[in-house]
C-alpha cells in the first residue's frame, strides 16, 4: 500500500534540497519524491507545512536487553527512539550476555521485529566478552547483521589487539568504532581533569586520555588501511586529530553526543550524578570545538549515546555513581539548537543525525532517494517546549537536561512507510 | 555542670558541609565561640547543659580516632546525648546504600549528624535526605572543614590575626580534604596561601584556587608564618606517587634546615596522625617553641563545640539553598 505524504518542507541533507514537496512511499520504499506527483490510491498524511527529513539513525545507545532489562527493553527503547524521531538505533553490545556470538545478533534482529517500532541494528563486540584479547568471529557476525565492532564503552586498549582486530575486519570490509580512552589514564576518574575536579575532590580524567588513543589508533588505521570510528568525542584535540587524519585521506570518522555540545564540565555543579558520563563533560573551550567539528563537518555524526542508568544506580556519591544519560527523546531538540542558536546550517545538524551515519554503517537510508526505505521524521522546527524526564518512554529518567527549554519538537516518525509514533497535540 | 556562655551567635547555615560557601564573619563568629570553651575544656568540671536531650550520631564510614573522639567530646561537654557508629556495625556493608542508611538514621530524629565518608560528596548526598542538621568531618578528598577552623583557631590564638599571614601547606595536597579546607579557609579570612609539593602530589589548575605553587620546599617555605605539613598516606609512598620515603624526606619533609628559610617564629602545624620521619622530623614535631600540634588537637574540641552550637540553634536565622 502506498502513502503520499503530502504538504511538507522537505529536507535532504544528501541532495541539499529544502523546499516545499511531496513524498510517496510504497512497499516500505521511497517512491518519489517531488510536487504535483500522482496520488491515485495513496493513503494521504498530510504535514501541514512542517519539516520532513531523514529519519534519524541514531548510531551509539545502550538498549539493555539482554541483561538489565530493569533498565530498558528493546519495546522501550523502541517507543522512546520511535517518539524521538529515531528509525533506526543501533545498539552497543555492552549487555549480559555480551553480543559477541552469533545466536545474540539474531537474538535482537527477533526482538526488533516482534516490537516492530524504530528499527533496532546491532553492533557486535570486537574481542569476545569485551575483554579485549581475542577477536570475535567477525565474518560470521557481520553475515548475522552486525553493523560493526565495538567494545562498547571499553576502549580497545591493547595495541597488538586493536592492530589485529582494524587488520582482521578488512577482510570484511568492517568498521572498527574505539571508545578512545587511554584507560590508565582514566583510572579511577569520574569527571573532568581541571578547577572544578580539583575543588570537589572528585578524581579527575585528563583530557589527553582522549587524543592519545585517537592518535594511536590512527597510525594503526595507517597500516591496516582498516575503516575506524571514533565514538562520542568530546575534546577540541581529539577535533583537531581526526581533522587532520581526514586531510591525509585516512578512513576515518567520529561522532559526538548532545551532552559534549549541549553541557560543559559545570553541569556537574554541587555533585549531579546526572551529569556523570564518559567520556566526562569537558571544558567550554572543548564544547566549543565540538561545535566546530559539526560545523566544519569533521564531526560526521551526532549519536544519542544512549545509556539508561536506574536511581539506585545514581543515587550515590558522585565516584560511585554509574556513568551515562539517556537521550533517545532528547536527540532531535538538542541537536535543533545548533541550528537555533546560530552555530550549525539546519542541513548540515540533519546530515549528521541520519545522512552520515547512515553512509557510514552502509544502511539504505538517511536520504530522500527514491530506493531507500521510507523512514522519516516529521517534525515542528520552531515549536518551544520544556524537556521533561516525567513524559520518557524510556524506563529511565537520568537527564541533566530535565527542565530545559528547547525548540523543535517531533510531530510523526515513520518506518518503513508507516507512521510509528505521532505526537498527542500535533499543531 | 555550667550553664556556659549563653548568648547566641548568628550562624545562617542548617548543615556544615564544608568551608566554602561561608563568609569571613560566619568564620569569625565561630572562632569567637570557639575561643569561650578553651578554658571551660580546662576545668575540672567540663560540662553544661546547652545540648541537653539533644541527640547526636557520629556516623563514621572510614576508620577515624581523633576526630571522632574529639567530636562525641564536644558533644558530650555541651549535654549531648553522643552515639558512635562505624561502617563496621551499620549494615552499610551488607549493601545498604547510603541513602538507606540516612533515611534509617533519619526516622530516629537525631539533632546532629556528624558524618565521614571515604567519598567526596558523600555528606552533602546525605544531608539532603535527612532532617536534621549535618556536620562533614570528611568527605574524601573535598573538604574537612571542622579541620580548617581548629587550624585556624590554633593560629588566631598564637599570632593574634589571620588576615596577613602567610601559610605555606606542604605534602600531599592532591589528595587532601584538608589542605582544600584549608585554602578555602584562609583566602576567605585574608591570609596568603602557599602550596608545596612535588608535582605529582598537586591537583589539576590548583593555582586557580588561589594559592601560590612551589616545588621547592626552601623556595616555599621563605618568609613564611606558619607551615602546615599534611600527612602522606603510606600506600603513596612506595613508587607511585614519589619514588620513596627516603627521597620525599629528603626534598618534602620538614626538618630544621628546610624550616630556616621560613621566618623565625614560624608555627608547624600537621593534623595528625603524623608519619614522622616521613614529612615531618621527630625533632622538628616535638620542638616545644614551634610545634603546636598538640594545641591543635586541643583546639579540636572548642571548634567542634562551637560548630554544635551554631548548628543546634533554634530557632535560626537559616540562608535559603543555594
Amino acid at each position: 500500500m502506498s502513502t503520499l505524504f503530502t504538504n511538507a518542507r522537505l529536507l535532504d541533507p544528501a541532495s541539499n534540497l529544502d523546499r516545499k514537496g511531496e513524498i510517496l512511499a510504497d512497499e516500505g520504499k521511497i517512491v518519489a519524491v517531488g510536487t504535483n506527483l500522482k496520488r491515485d490510491g495513496a493513503e494521504i498524511v498530510d504535514c501541514s507545512g512542517h519539516c520532513l527529513a531523514p529519519g534519524l539513525v541514531d548510531m551509539r545507545a545502550q538498549l539493555r536487553e539482554p541483561g538489565d532489562e530493569h533498565q530498558e527493553t528493546m519495546a522501550t527503547a523502541g517507543l522512546a527512539a520511535a517518539a524521538g524521531g529515531i528509525t533506526t538505533v543501533v545498539a552497543l553490545p555492552n549487555t549480559d550476555p555480551v553480543i559477541d556470538e552469533l545466536a545474540l545478533v539474531e537474538f535482537i534482529a527477533r526482538r526488533s521485529r516482534d516490537v516492530g517500532l524504530t528499527r533496532i541494528r546491532t553492533y557486535a563486540a570486537a574481542t569476545k566478552g569485551l575483554r579485549g584479547k581475542e577477536l570475535t568471529e567477525m565474518g560470521l557476525l557481520a553475515g548475522a547483521g552486525a553493523l560493526a565492532f565495538t567494545d562498547g564503552v571499553t576502549a580497545i586498549a591493547d595495541a597488538v589487539v586493536m592492530r589485529r582486530a582494524l587488520s582482521y575486519a578488512t577482510n570484511f570490509d568492517m568498521l572498527i568504532i574505539q571508545h578512545p580512552e587511554e584507560p590508565r589514564l582514566a583510572e579511577g576518574g569520574a569527571m573532568n581533569s581541571g578547577e572544578i575536579a580539583t575543588r570537589l575532590g572528585i578524581p579527575g580524567i585528563t583530557r589527553v586520555a582522549e587524543v592519545m588513543m585517537i592518535e594511536r589508533d590512527l597510525r594503526l588505521v595507517e597500516i591496516t588501511g582498516a575503516r575506524y570510528h571514533a565514538a562520542h568525542i568530546s575534546t577540541g584535540e581529539a577535533v583537531d586529530a581526526i581533522r587532520a587524519a581526514k586531510k591525509r585521506g585516512l578512513n576515518v570518522t567520529c561522532d559526538t553526543a548532545p551532552p559534549y555540545f549541549a553541557l560543559n564540565e559545570t553541569a556537574v555543579g554541587d555533585y549531579r550524578t546526572f551529569a556523570k558520563v564518559s567520556p566526562p563533560l569537558r571544558s567550554e573551550d572543548d564544547r566549543r570545538a565540538i561545535v566546530a567539528g559539526l560545523r566544519d563537518g569533521t564531526i560526521d555524526a551526532i549519536a544519542s549515546d544512549h545509556a539508561p542508568q536506574d536511581q539506585e544506580s545514581k543515587r550515590l556519591p558522585f565516584g560511585s555513581a554509574a556513568s551515562g544519560i539517556v537521550g533517545l527523546e532528547t536527540l532531535l531538540p538538542l541537536a535543533l539548537e545548533l541550528y537555533h542558536n546560530g552555530s550549525v546550517p539546519l542541513l548540515r545538524v540533519l546530515g549528521a543525525l541520519a545522512q552520515r551515519p547512515a553512509e557510514i554503517l552502509r544502511l539504505p537510508a538517511g536520504k530522500l532517494e527514491p530506493g531507500l526505505q521510507a523512514d522519516f521524521v516529521i517534525f515542528d522546527l520552531d515549536r518551544p517546549w520544556r524537556i521533561s524526564v516525567d513524559a520518557f518512554h524510556s524506563k529511565c529518567r537520568n537527564s541533566p537536561f530535565d527542565g530545559r527549554p528547547v525548540q523543535g519538537c517531533v510531530l510523526r516518525t515513520v518506518v518503513a512507510g508507516r507512521v510509528i509514533h505521532s505526537a498527542e497535540n500535533p499543531t | 555542670m555550667t550553664t556556659g556562655p549563653s548568648a547566641p551567635f548568628s550562624f545562617p547555615h542548617r548543615h556544615l558541609l564544608g568551608i566554602e560557601g561561608l563568609s569571613p564573619d560566619d568564620i569569625s563568629q565561630l572562632l569567637d565561640r570557639a575561643e569561650t570553651y578553651i578554658d571551660q575544656n580546662r576545668q575540672a568540671d567540663k560540662k553544661q547543659s546547652l545540648l541537653r536531650g539533644r541527640t547526636i550520631i557520629n556516623l563514621f564510614f572510614e576508620n577515624s580516632t581523633r576526630t571522632r573522639a574529639s567530636f562525641e567530646l564536644a558533644g558530650k561537654r555541651l549535654g549531648g546525648d553522643v552515639i558512635n557508629m562505624s561502617a563496621e556495625w551499620s549494615s552499610i556493608k551488607k549493601g545498604e546504600t547510603l541513602i538507606d542508611t540516612a533515611v534509617t538514621l533519619n526516622a530516629m530524629h537525631p539533632d546532629v549528624l556528624i558524618v565521614r565518608h571515604p567519598e567526596s560528596g558523600a555528606v552533602q548526598l546525605l544531608s539532603e535526605k535527612v532532617d536534621c542538621a549535618v556536620v562533614n568531618a570528611g568527605d574524601g578528598m573535598h573538604e574537612h572543614p571542622t579541620q580548617a577552623l581548629l587550624d585556624a583557631l590554633t593560629i588566631r590564638l598564637r599570632k593574634g590575626r589571620l588576615q596577613g599571614l602567610l601559610v605555606a601547606i606542604c605534602g600531599d595536597v592532591a589528595h587532601s580534604r584538608v589542605a582544600r579546607s584549608n585554602i578555602q579557609l584562609l583566602n576567605t579570612m585574608g591570609a596568603r596561601v602557599r602550596v608545596v609539593a612535588p608535582r605529582t602530589l598537586l591537583p589539576a589548575e590548583v593555582d586557580r584556587l588561589g594559592v601560590e605553587v612551589f616545588t621547592d620546599m626552601r623556595k616555599g617555605l621563605e618568609g613564611v608564618d606558619i607551615v602546615m605539613m599534611l600527612r602522606l598516606q603510606l600506600e603513596r609512598m612506595q613508587g607511585s606517587y614519589v619514588p620513596s620515603l627516603r627521597e620525599y624526606f629528603h626534598f618534602f619533609g620538614l626538618d630544621y634546615t628546610k624550616l630556616e628559610a621560613a621566618k623565625p617564629d614560624a608555627l608547624i602545624m600537621h593534623p595528625g596522625p603524623m608519619n614522622r620521619g616521613v614529612e615531618i622530623d621527630t625533632e622538628v614535631a616535638d620542638d616545644i617553641d614551634r610545634s603546636v600540634i598538640r594545641q591543635q588537637v586541643e583546639m579540636g574540641v572548642a571548634v567542634r563545640m562551637a560548630v554544635l552550637e551554631a548548628l543546634s540553634q533554634e530557632p535560626r536565622n537559616i540562608a535559603p539553598a543555594k
